[in-house]
Formats: structure tokens, sequence, C-alpha cells
């Protein structure tokens, strides 16, 4: 079990471009249609654990199927398997990347990927944008920590993203404390 | 000591990272320029290549920036506290304390890291796309601008006629030839 759980994720590991979600539609396929690991229902409710926790998706995702598989030395495999080959890949490049940065050709390919770069993060950040709850709080958290970050960056200050994630966090949680947040008792699954 | 300081601050930024790796990428911004490791060109061009290249873009850019600041085992140190955060987390939320996720504190806490992600993503994104424009010295670049429009032409022409997104790996290939082609050999 511990092998194939291994072979597996390194599979996906070394099968995927782009992480985490192109990772979850791959392992959905391998461990829900094809080995029947996990149920369908499982798979969608460890998304969202997922999505929740810290730690990047993907990884969140084979230390979950590991453990439900083969426990502690189940989740190992299964992670080193999935980190394995990006590793090796990005060792290997990283090895001879400022060598072949000196090439006239590649620099100029790199200036002109360097812009394609980022209008790819502002095209996620619109995707993101667009699959956010339409809410009054979801969209002025949004709209603030834009306003922030973007004078941070422009005028260069140094202003630690996380304190404005901790920021977020709180003002949320303040805002629900404050409005009462009767409803149900206790934790509710979802 | 460089190989502490390269897991202390892998560690915590995964521990920050709530869904995809774009969400961490301004994290690792932050935490490259705060350290002097690479500078801001270096990372997107390590973006582009974590983008091309199999695995998750998080894994990519530790084992790179830990092999840039401490060779073979600043790498693997780098990427084992990028793995790190998920086995308590998971073990601890699906075993022990099942009903954690669904908690409505927890929930609320959530809802807003959800949306604050989004606006750093967001800003990071604009910063980017507007710097790509200038050339070093902060004017107007024309050859960049020509790449800029070219490229947004692509993106949205493709969103137009194929319903759907262009493949990163593409837009990717295609701003390095249209580098090529403005910039010269």
């Amino acid at each position: 079990m511990l092998s194939e759980l291994f072979w597996t994720f390194a599979r996906v590991g070394l099968f995927t471009f782009g992480g985490g979600y192109a990772m979850i539609s791959m392992i959905e396929n391998i461990c829900v249609e094809r080995k029947k690991w996990i149920t369908h229902d499982e798979m969608m409710q460890m998304t969202v654990i997922a999505e929740s926790t810290p730690g990047p998706l993907a990884i969140n995702c084979a230390t979950y199927v590991g453990y439900q598989k083969g426990g502690i030395p189940g989740s190992v495999a299964a992670t080193v398997g999935l980190v394995l080959p990006s590793f090796a890949v990005i060792y290997l490049i990283a090895s001879v990347l400022d060598h072949y940065l000196e090439i006239p050709l590649i620099v100029s390919a790199f200036r002109g990927i360097r812009i394609g770069v980022g209008l790819l993060i502002l095209s996620v950040g619109v995707k993101m944008l667009r699959k956010m709850q339409k809410k009054p709080l979801p969209r002025i958290i949004a709209g603030c920590a834009f306003g922030v970050m973007t004078a941070a960056n422009f005028l260069s200050l140094r202003l630690s993203t996380i304190a404005v994630m901790l920021a977020a966090g709180l003002v949320s949680l303040a805002v629900y404390v404050c409005k009462g947040a009767p409803e149900q008792k206790g934790g509710s699954r979802k | 000591m460089i190989y502490l300081k390269l897991f202390a601050e892998f560690f915590k930024v995964s521990c920050f990272t709530f869904g995809g790796a774009y969400g961490a990428i301004p994290l690792i911004r932050d935490m490259v320029l705060r350290n002097g490791w690479i500078d801001e060109a270096r990372l997107s061009d390590m973006i582009a290549i974590s983008e091309s290249t199999p695995g998750p873009i998080m894994v990519n850019l530790a084992t790179y920036i830990g092999h840039h600041q401490g060779g073979f085992w600043g790498s693997l140190l780098a990427t084992a506290a990028v793995v790190l955060p998920a086995y308590p987390v998971i073990i601890l939320v699906t075993v022990i304390l099942k009903n954690l996720i669904g908690n409505r504190y927890v929930q609320a806490v959530l809802r807003g890291l959800k949306p604050c992600v989004v606006g750093i993503v967001l800003a990071m994104g604009v910063y980017m796309a507007v710097r790509g424009c200038l050339d070093a010295a902060g004017g107007p670049d024309p050859g960049s601008l020509g790449i800029t429009a070219a490229l947004l032409a692509v993106m949205l022409g493709y969103r137009a006629a194929a319903k759907k997104e262009l493949s990163p790996i593409l837009l990717i290939c295609i701003s390095g030839l249209l580098g090529i082609l403005v910039y010269g050999v």
C-alpha cells in the first residue's frame, strides 16, 4: 500500500502543471474513479478542508488521502511522492539557470515572460474576484486589502501581507460576534 | 544561519497559505525582498518556470529559492518547511477535531481571510502588470507596452472565441516569443 500511494502521487506530481487546482482533478480521477480509495463526497469534503487549512492545496489533499489509506506512514508516502518529481526537476533547473540567463535570446524571452506573468497573476485575481461571494463584507475586505496592498507596492512600503490577512480575519470575526451570532449552537459540519 | 532562516520563513508562508499557490505568491515576494534573497525580476522568472514544470508552484519556488541560498540542503529544508504544516493540521482536522472547520467562529475568520487573499492577489497582479510596462528608470517602455497590449488582446480574444481561459503555459510561451521579437536576439 505504501509504495502504491507513493507511486500514485509521484505520477500526479510529475504530470500536473500549474499547481493546486489542476492536481485536484487528477487526484479525483485516480483516487476516486480508478482506485476507489475515497468516495466522491469525501473528495469534495476534503477539497473544502484543504482550502480552509494552512498549506498548499495539493499537499493537503495528498496528506489526507495518504492518511486515510495508510495512517501516518501513508500520508508521508503520498506527500513525498507528490513533492519529489518537482523537487528533482527544479533542482536540476536551478543548477543551470543562472548560466542560461546570460544568453541574449533567453534574456529577451524572459523580458517578455515577466510581462506575461504579471498579466497571468492579474487574471487569476480577476477569476478569484468573480468566484467571491457577492456580499457587502467580503467586498469591503477585498477592496480594503487591494487598496492597502496597492499603495504599499507602488510606494515601496514594507507591509507584511500576513499582518493584512490577520487583520481581515479579525475584522470578520469581530463583525460576526458584534452581530450577535445567534442561529445554531456548536459547530455544524459543512 | 541560512538553513534555519529558510526553514522558518517558508514554514511561516505555508502556515498562511489557504487554497492555491497564487495566494502564497505575495507572501513569498514579501519574504524574498525582505531578506534580499532574489529580486523581483528573478521571482517573475521563477513563477513562469514553476508554471511550466510539473508540481505544486510553492514546492517549485521553495526548491529554487532554497537552492539559490543554501545549495542542496537549503532546497531540501525549504521544501520540507512548505510540506510540514499539512501534517499536524490535516490529522488534527480530519481525526481529532472533525467539527473544527464547521465551527462558526472559525468560519467567520475564514470568511474574512478569503476575500482578503483575493484583494492581495489582485493588488499584486495590478502592480506587476503596470511595472511590466515601465523601463528600468520608471518611464513607459514602448516595447513592453506593445507586448502587454498584444498579450491582453490574445487573452481576451481567446476567451471570447474558445469560452475558456488561455492556459498559463501557452501564455508564457507566447510572451516569450513576443519578448524575442521585440527585444531581439
